[in-house]
């Protein structure tokens, strides 16, 4: 590819620079960096919560804040990550940037839709934004029933609403890459030749569209319950109060592997170009990820095995959910194969995607623990929920991320950012992350519960080894703020391909151009045709 | 801090089962974890890219086959132990779930921000449960408003606690001791205050503790004091001329509906019957019984159950 012609030619970035250019893009690339820039800010609103939780948490006595401040730092913390954070991060940036890019598509299907899906998320986040600014929510990030609907009095409905709003931008992205994986492979683009963050798309975009009109109706009916006062969820006006928990779950189950099958993608295509490898059993990596995303429908019941569902139910859940966690396991496995014989390199697009590996697996492995029916009765509500979810969600998703991020930051940006930093920050960040979490195990089996801003003295020396590890994964996360920023005034130019990598994102120049490609490319390659036993640089 | 704890104490009868499970996860665990570790560190140093170490790999039908038996074997390996767990997990689930039949009940309504504890005796405690050793208790549970979660990590048992329905919790202390109890379901403001202690007492002990709490008369007692009070005995009493299911002899029998079905008269049927009563008619009755909701709170209703559960023994036809 004569990446030199190319880079003659204007970039999605130069094309136009009036903020109002920016504001009516129909350009998935420039969508891409809008959606970057809010959920970045999202991030450190959620994540400065989390500092001050962990703060107050150092002692067992609420010094900080009053315990109404507490329940509302954690609420927000929760709202926040979740769904202004977690829920989008890697579908709406990575993914609009890239999923046209890598099947040889010039747009996604629906342009106007994907800006729109923009939109709404940012009203979203102001509607979440402004019920902290009014006086924040104390519900916790799950809104259970009955005390959401009739017995908080603070702004719920601001926070519920943000997150409705919301949901509509994540069924637009869903739908918009369903149609244009479909229909918009360039030539020779087979679908089992699609790199395996495309499969990990398609299988997010499927959750997204068939969960999220579920949680928009539970939304829905806890306002009605609320303004209205028809019994739904509350016992006293004739309605049942485990029936949220289950309409909720059927959406929030699915949402973690919203969050971490795009993660699992991000982690291939980040391996197999380091590793130089293909990708050990690709196709069964694309199954699992389907499966996953399949069998994630039916497992919800598992957030429930001590609400006073019955044991029958709870008994199938349990069954469900060591089901679900075989292709969790099939995918470690595979990662790891993909080293042998490899010839592997460790930049920090790499320390990112094995950090995310060790991560996930003991997140992973922490699930069965959960899914253990006798065993998550000592395990439900305690701090070891709180590490196994946190292991998955942020050991895992935003580990790959961050990856994601400067693996392709060249092709987004046209700069180099300073390797090195990046590697001392994706050490700092895996450091930090399990000195903060891996006490919350020990604590959480000794029953310390969640969402307590006061607690016994014997938990002290585990919650101070937490909140110490919470300052070095801050420091982990904010380093690259500050070299990335760099890079885009004074880092190097960056070439088409810096790392050698396969895929047609690397084929174009970096930045790409407004139409990301000069020729629709035509694939003849496998994916990951990668070869070890070549040359280095091959 | 004078000693760190990895592990609570386990003063329970299910407790050492509970921990076997977490000690098998535990290794099963460190070993999966180890062994990818040890392989990712192997190949990172072994395949680094300056290394001049052999790469290449046998292609054609015969490595296809490899391949193929290799992701078979770590989709059935782990498969096969993650179905051994379940079942292993969900038996020790079972007998938590299953209540013995020797149970002691213990009646508690978790209300914003407090738990309130009821003996059939009629001894009444806040944030403190007393109960004897290795005898079995049952709590009875319910909420007067949002969903609670009584917890107790020294016993490895929790069971959540919902407003409009009853929910049970049993456990067989092993020693004595206090323990600590948690609120483990997030309830509002003063949810983290929601806790309390179990003191685990010898039964003597326990007798006397009981012998010396002021009460005003047993649950029992109390209950038929609130029937005649909420005016119940007016209809359900041997005297009433009214066309009303008489109780005795009803707590835990099944009872004819209405429509069809039959229930068991336990705890949630008699709450319903009071609360709404057009819920489950009894066949052969006009649905005329007002609902007694906002006028009789769950701790007088749990007396009113154990009044009637007191007249379980009282045979058929005997007035009293």
């Amino acid at each position: 590819m004569s990446s030199i012609s190319v880079a003659q030619h204007e970039n999605y970035l130069t094309a136009d620079f009036r903020l109002w250019s920016w504001l009516t893009t129909l350009d998935h690339k420039r969508i891409a960096v809008l959606y970057t820039v809010s959920i970045t800010l999202l991030f450190f609103i959620g994540g400065a919560a989390a500092a001050l939780i962990r703060l107050n948490l150092l002692t067992p006595y609420s010094e900080l804040v009053s315990i109404e401040t507490y329940n509302k730092l954690f609420t927000m913390h929760g709202v926040i990550m979740v769904w202004f954070f977690l829920i989008p991060s890697i579908p709406t940036t990575l993914g609009n940037f890239l999923v046209p890019l890598m099947i040889g598509a010039r747009d996604l299907a629906f342009p106007r839709l994907n800006l729109l899906s923009w939109y709404l998320y940012v009203i979203g986040a102001l509607f979440a934004i402004e019920s902290l600014i009014a006086g924040g929510v104390d519900t916790g990030w799950t809104f259970y029933t009955p005390f959401s609907t009739m017995f908080s009095n603070t702004h719920v409905f601001a926070a519920v609403a943000g997150v409705f709003i919301a949901g509509f931008s994540s069924i637009l992205t869903g739908l918009n890459f369903i149609v244009t994986i479909h229909e918009m492979r360039a030539p020779g683009l087979s679908w089992f030749r699609l790199p395996l963050f495309i499969w990990a798309m398609y299988a997010t975009s499927l959750i997204l569209v068939l969960a999220t009109p579920v949680l928009a109706m539970t939304l829905v009916l806890i306002a009605v319950e609320h303004f209205f006062r028809i019994g739904v969820f509350d016992p006293a006006l004739g309605g049942d109060p485990l029936l949220f928990q289950h309409l909720f779950w059927f959406y929030s189950h699915p949402a973690v592997y919203i969050m971490i099958v795009p993660a699992m993608g991000v982690a291939s295509e980040i391996i197999g170009c380091f590793a130089r490898n293909r990708i050990f059993g690709y196709r069964f990596m694309a199954y699992a990820m389907l499966a996953i995303a399949a069998f994630g429908f039916v497992v919800w019941g598992h957030h429930m095995f001590v609400s006073g569902q019955s044991a029958y139910a709870g008994t199938v859940f349990s069954l469900l959910t060591f089901l679900v966690s075989v292709p969790s396991a099939i995918k470690v496995f595979n990662w790891t194969a993909t080293l042998y014989k490899g010839r592997i390199s460790f930049e920090a697009p790499m320390l990112y995607a094995l950090g995310f590996v060790g991560l996930f697996t003991i997140g992973g492995l922490t699930g069965l623990f959960l899914a253990s029916l006798g065993l998550d009765v000592q395990l439900h509500d305690t701090y070891f929920v709180v590490a196994h979810f946190h292991y998955i969600m942020v050991g895992g998703a935003v580990m790959a991320f961050f990856g994601g991020i400067h693996f392709w930051w060249p092709k987004v940006t046209g700069r180099m950012y300073s390797d090195a930093w990046a590697r001392f920050a994706a050490i700092v960040t895996f450091v930090g992350f399990n000195l903060t979490f891996f006490p919350q195990f020990i604590v959480g089996y000794l029953g310390m519960p969640r969402r307590y801003p006061e607690y016994p003295p014997e938990f002290q020396l585990w919650n101070v080894l937490s909140s110490t590890g919470a300052v070095i994964l801050a420091l982990g996360y904010a380093l690259p703020l500050f070299y990335l920023f760099r890079s885009l005034r004074d880092g190097p130019t960056a070439p088409s391909n810096p790392w050698n990598a396969k895929g047609l994102e690397w084929q174009t120049s970096s930045p790409p151009l407004p139409e990301n490609f000069l020729r629709t490319p035509i694939v003849a390659e496998e994916p990951y045709s990668y070869s070890s036993d070549g040359p280095s640089h091959g | 801090m004078s000693h760190v704890e990895f592990f609570p104490a386990a003063a329970s009868t299910i407790a050492g089962s509970i921990d076997n499970i977490y000690f098998v996860w535990l290794a099963l665990s460190a070993v999966i974890a180890i062994a990818i570790a040890v392989l990712v560190v192997i190949f990172a140093i072994k395949y680094r890219r300056s290394s001049t170490a052999d790469r290449t790999v046998a292609v054609g039908a015969r490595y296809e086959h490899t391949m193929h038996r290799i992701e078979v074997t770590w989709t059935l390996v782990p498969l096969i132990i993650f179905l051994a767990m379940f079942l292993w997990s969900a038996n020790a689930y079972y007998e938590s779930a299953t209540v013995p039949h020797d149970a002691i009940p213990v009646y508690v309504v978790g209300k914003q921000w407090m738990w309130h504890i009821e003996h059939r005796g009629g001894q009444r405690e806040i944030g403190e449960l007393h109960i004897p050793v290795g005898r079995t208790i049952a709590l009875v549970m319910t909420s007067q408003d949002v969903i609670h979660s009584f917890s107790i990590p020294g016993f490895r048992v929790k069971q959540d606690v919902l407003p409009g329905r009853y929910t049970t919790l049993w456990f067989k202390a092993t020693r004595t001791g206090d323990f600590r109890w948690f609120c483990t379901q997030y309830c509002g403001t003063a949810h983290s205050l929601m806790i309390g202690r179990v003191f685990v007492m010898e039964p003597g002990d326990f007798d006397r503790w009981l012998a010396v709490s002021d009460t005003e008369g047993s649950m029992a007692a109390k209950g038929a004091r609130r029937f005649r009070q909420f005016g119940c005995s007016g209809c359900h009493g041997p005297s009433a001329n009214v066309h009303a299911p008489r109780l005795e002899g009803l707590f835990g029998k099944p009872v004819q509906l209405q429509d069809g079905r039959s229930v068991i008269a336990d705890e949630r049927f008699i709450r319903d019957s009071v609360f709404l009563p057009n819920k489950d008619v009894p066949a052969n009755y006009e649905p005329i019984m007002p609902s007694f909701r906002g006028q009789i709170d769950e701790e007088q209703m749990l007396e009113i159950i154990e009044y009637l559960k007191s007249m379980e023994n009282v045979p058929q036809g005997v007035q009293r």
